[in-house]
């Protein structure tokens, strides 16, 4: 194998998981081992930086970054960074003085963001501290789109929405709440310099099955409906709920359902548990609030007797895979089977929907419906015009959003001064050793064993009665910490200098999880084979140097490593050292 | 600020036949300077005996003063041992082999340990054949009291702060084949993949099993001057020829192109392979072995490997005729056998 560069900044970039998993790349080990040393102000502002909303998202994110995580294959559970994020949002201080200044003479670029949830948001963010004058349009009553009208409170307290999206409104942008645009030319007519369109993806799919029509009243499409329930436009449902769909959204229809009068509530999926789109701790959070999903069950009927609506009735299906792990669901053949209940609410899936762009303005349209966006820029086929977040690629989740629009607004600032919109800005990297002396790391390298801490939940008696209670009280500073530790610092990394080697093998002998082998090169495939340990995962790099005074390489495979430092302590000639890379990605005016 | 091990291992780390993972062979952590040689030697006795499959409360390890004596500390957690006094290591395993011979003996000495103040207790160990595995942690100078030179410094060798030595070095080598060694051997710490099966082999040998290992002291003999340094060592390293140690159970699978391989068999059923052998090199032949020392000598060069080994060797305990049952295992009825058994003892002196 050739000798990594490790001049590459995405070389040590994909030995950060975390960080390489999120979306918006936000530095995760940094901001833990902030919260670690009771620099929660700090902390949060190395989220607010790359992430906008971390109150919001430390309760709410999708978290890609924990499935990620090394430490959950060096043992059972990742660390619950999530969560931890969310510390950092409880227990700051007032940021306000830490706030990017925005300038009082503007640079004479207006913008038009279509959509008040984070990919506008987070283009306002990043433009307004350049100048940039923006006027932000939506029809709900306040700003944070999806983020205010379908994650519920119980989940998401408005007063944390609130601030994080205050934080970015009270920048100057001018907000046209209550206005819904229902005509892109009459946005365009305005002349803005650019318009940024992050629109969401707002439609909620119906089934459309037999008997809905006589239903009626009875069936309601989940994200319409918990939006009603958010602007305090429903505030009941019946007794017996049925919700259909296995994703979040069926998660959070069917636990406001329990707060808003239904006592015997029920998720009915198609699909085996296992494959629900829905994430493991919101399913768990639903069965504790004694909701039972029942899985395996395709809805074939809204059943209608003498007028009144009675239930849903089900095939039982058995989850067939073939070779190639494709599903398809195969009926038992026992007969239908029938949920009686009084309402039941539609959760199987979000589409994007642009009634309101007009096709002959320019924007190019594929055969489904959806934009023709450039990935990198967000440009569509008018080059003012740039989308983001759900409306761009279709629905995701909000730190996606969030990150399409920090690139949407280099693409826009770039397209304001007249640069070539598709360059993209090279991220800032650091990488600096963290020796303080002998036995002595500026960062905790100790790897504690200590499993994964439980966040502590309202008593359910409390929060089922009120549908703001918040669920998660959040964990405690003590908490906070034991956590924090379970970090490996997967960004300060084992950096190998050969040119130091003596080649006395002691940070072989000394590697508690056997990455170092020195051994003469060969081909990928045959060099994992001589591991001191077999790689499975072979998703991870392997580290090779380039050739020793002996005629073999030192090859360090990424996989297992606990960044513990024991290599570099071990060192006697520091050819190993622990340096910290920090990896930022560049915003537009940076 | 931390310097302690982490707990988690690699989900593949090998298992051995007895369950347990070299973890388990392990030792506190090393608080020997970085880069010590010994930590490497403490690395292959931990491979060794995790390969052997022994069971740790089998063996036990013993040793003197210094920073080798120190390194027991760093291996095998679970055996048996004993630190004991300045250069009396070899008497104390005498003893314990005495009173127990069912045990694996592992010595672990330096060089001013046994080629000074225990050169009297090495050599006997050495001429009665003394059962246990004695390895020298060889890095020719005094590293606990700041580097000064030991017995094994060449002559001509200069450590970081000191002169050149002007003494005759002791080559532990030839002396313990002069004095009756039944397996003699070199290596360098440096040197896994011959140190491993060479700790395999003494571990099967019955008898006194000598591996004079050169340890590299980094902090005080680690200079371009000095003849144990990394860079003097690998540089002048040559080997008596490769050696595959295969324990009694395992299927021979490595494959020898025909004459090239000798094969040695020891008295558990171990079978040493001894294949690219140099020139004039026997190891079964003790001639051989101190000619082929004092040649690597004359050229300046490091002689690693087997040097000898003598598989029909007699340990003490055969040739002093003890009882095969150890010891410490008899009680009052052997050792007392009552007035009778007395009495007729004394008639058969009278």
């Amino acid at each position: 194998m050739k000798a990594t560069n490790i001049k590459n900044p995405e070389y040590f970039h994909k030995v950060v998981d975390c960080q390489y998993a999120c979306p918006a790349h936000t530095p995760v080990p940094e901001y833990i081992r902030l919260i670690a040393r009771e620099r929660y102000t700090d902390a949060y502002m190395v989220n607010w930086e790359s992430n906008v909303f971390p109150g919001i998202l430390g309760r709410t994110c999708d978290r890609p970054c924990e499935p990620a995580c090394r430490r959950g294959r060096v043992e059972d559970e990742p660390v619950a960074i999530c969560r931890l994020k969310r510390v950092a949002a409880d227990n700051k201080d007032d940021i306000q003085d830490r706030l990017p200044n925005i300038p009082d003479k503007k640079n004479g670029k207006r913008v038009a963001l279509i959509g008040g949830g984070p990919a506008s948001l987070t283009v306002a963010r990043d433009l307004m501290p350049l100048g940039y004058s923006i006027d932000l349009y939506d029809d709900q009553t306040g700003g944070g789109g999806m983020m205010k009208s379908q994650i519920p409170s119980f989940r998401l307290p408005e007063s944390v929405l609130n601030e994080e999206v205050d934080y970015i409104l009270d920048m100057g942008v001018v907000t046209h709440f209550n206005t819904t645009v229902d005509s892109l030319k009459e946005i365009l007519d305005k002349k803005y310099d650019a318009v940024f369109i992050g629109t969401g993806a707002p439609r909620g799919k119906d089934l459309n099955l037999a008997g809905q029509a006589d239903a009626g009243a009875h069936i309601h499409i989940g994200i319409d409906w918990l939006s009603s329930v958010a602007f305090e436009h429903s505030n009941n449902i019946g007794k017996r709920v049925v919700v259909l769909g296995g994703g979040n959204t069926a998660m959070d229809c069917c636990r406001t359902a329990r707060r808003l009068g239904g006592e015997d509530v029920k998720v009915i999926v198609r699909s085996p548990f296992a494959d629900m789109k829905a994430s493991p701790w919101e399913k768990e959070d639903a069965m504790h609030e004694d909701i039972p999903i029942i899985d395996n069950h395709v809805p074939l009927a809204f059943v209608v007797e003498d007028g009144k609506f009675i239930g849903v009735t089900f095939d039982r299906v058995d989850a067939v895979y073939d070779d190639d792990g494709r599903r398809q669901l195969v009926s038992t053949g026992e007969d239908p089977v029938l949920f009686e209940c009084d309402d039941v609410l539609m959760a199987i899936g979000q589409e994007n929907s642009f009634p309101w762009i007009e096709r002959d303005t320019g924007i190019k349209f594929d055969e489904w419906g959806m934009p023709k966006v450039d990935e990198t820029t967000f440009q569509s086929a008018i080059k003012h015009v740039f989308f983001g977040g759900d409306a761009a690629f279709g629905p995701k989740n909000v730190i996606t959003a969030v990150a399409h629009g920090h690139q949407a607004a280099v693409s826009i600032d770039h397209f304001c001064n007249g640069k070539n919109v598709t360059e993209r800005l090279a991220p800032g990297v650091t990488l600096i050793s963290q020796k303080m002396g002998i036995h002595e790391w500026s960062y905790d390298n100790a790897v504690p064993i200590d499993l994964r801490y439980v966040v502590p939940q309202a008593d359910k008696a409390l929060t089922l009665k009120d549908r703001k209670v918040e669920v998660e009280l959040g964990y405690d500073l003590k908490t906070a910490y034991a956590e924090a530790e379970r970090c490996l610092n997967c960004d300060v990394q084992t950096v190998f200098e050969e040119i130091r080697c003596i080649e006395c093998d002691a940070c072989i002998d000394i590697c508690p999880t056997d990455c170092i082998t020195f051994t003469p090169n060969a081909e990928e495939k045959l060099l994992r084979k001589k591991l001191s340990a077999t790689a499975t995962n072979l998703s991870q790099d392997l580290y090779v140097s380039e050739e020793l005074p002996t005629h073999r390489v030192m090859v360090k495979d990424e996989d297992m490593c606990l960044h513990c430092g024991l290599c570099a302590e071990r060192c006697p000639t520091t050819a190993w050292d622990m340096k910290k890379f920090l990896y930022t990605v560049t915003k537009a005016g940076q | 600020m931390s310097y302690e091990r982490p707990k988690f291992r690699h989900p593949n780390t090998e298992i051995n036949d007895l369950g347990y993972a070299r973890q388990d062979y392990e030792g506190a952590l090393s608080t020997l300077c970085a880069g010590c040689g010994h930590d490497s030697i403490s690395g292959a006795i931990v491979r060794a005996c995790h390969e052997l499959s022994i069971e740790p409360y089998r063996l036990a390890k013993l040793s003197g003063i210094g920073c080798s004596s120190k390194a027991p500390t760093y291996f095998l957690g679970n055996s048996h041992g004993f630190n004991s006094v300045h250069g009396r290591m070899p008497s104390v395993v005498t003893g314990a082999a005495m009173a127990n011979r069912d045990l694996i003996y592992l010595g672990v000495s330096g060089d001013g340990d046994t080629a000074s103040i225990g050169m009297g207790q090495f050599v006997h160990a050495a001429r009665r054949n003394l059962n246990m595995v004695y390895i020298v942690m060889n890095n020719g100078c005094y590293g606990l009291t700041k580097g000064q030179d030991s017995a094994t410094a060449d002559e001509g060798s200069r450590s970081k702060k000191g002169d050149p030595s002007p003494f005759e070095s002791i080559d532990l080598c030839a002396l313990s084949l002069q004095v009756g060694a039944t397996f003699v051997a070199r290596s360098f710490s440096g040197d896994r993949d011959q140190l491993v099966p060479l700790i395999k082999a003494a571990i099967s040998h019955r008898g006194f099993a000598l591996i004079d290992v050169v340890s590299p002291c980094v902090t005080f003999n680690n200079n371009a001057d000095s003849t144990k340094s990394y860079d003097f060592t690998r540089e002048h390293l040559k080997s008596t020829g490769t050696m595959d140690f295969v324990p009694m159970r395992e299927e021979i699978t490595a494959r020898y192109a025909p004459g090239s391989s000798h094969e040695v068999t020891l008295h558990d059923g171990s079978v040493i392979h001894l294949y690219k052998m140099g020139k004039g090199i026997d190891p079964l032949n003790r001639v051989s072995a101190l000619n082929a020392l004092e040649e690597c000598k004359q050229e300046g060069r490091i002689l690693t490997g087997l040097l000898y080994m003598d598989p029909d060797s007699k340990e003490l305990h055969e040739a002093i005729g003890t009882v095969k049952r150890p010891l410490n295992q008899l009680t009052e009825r052997e050792l007392c056998p009552g007035n009778s058994v007395l009495q007729n003892i004394n008639a058969s002196l009278r």
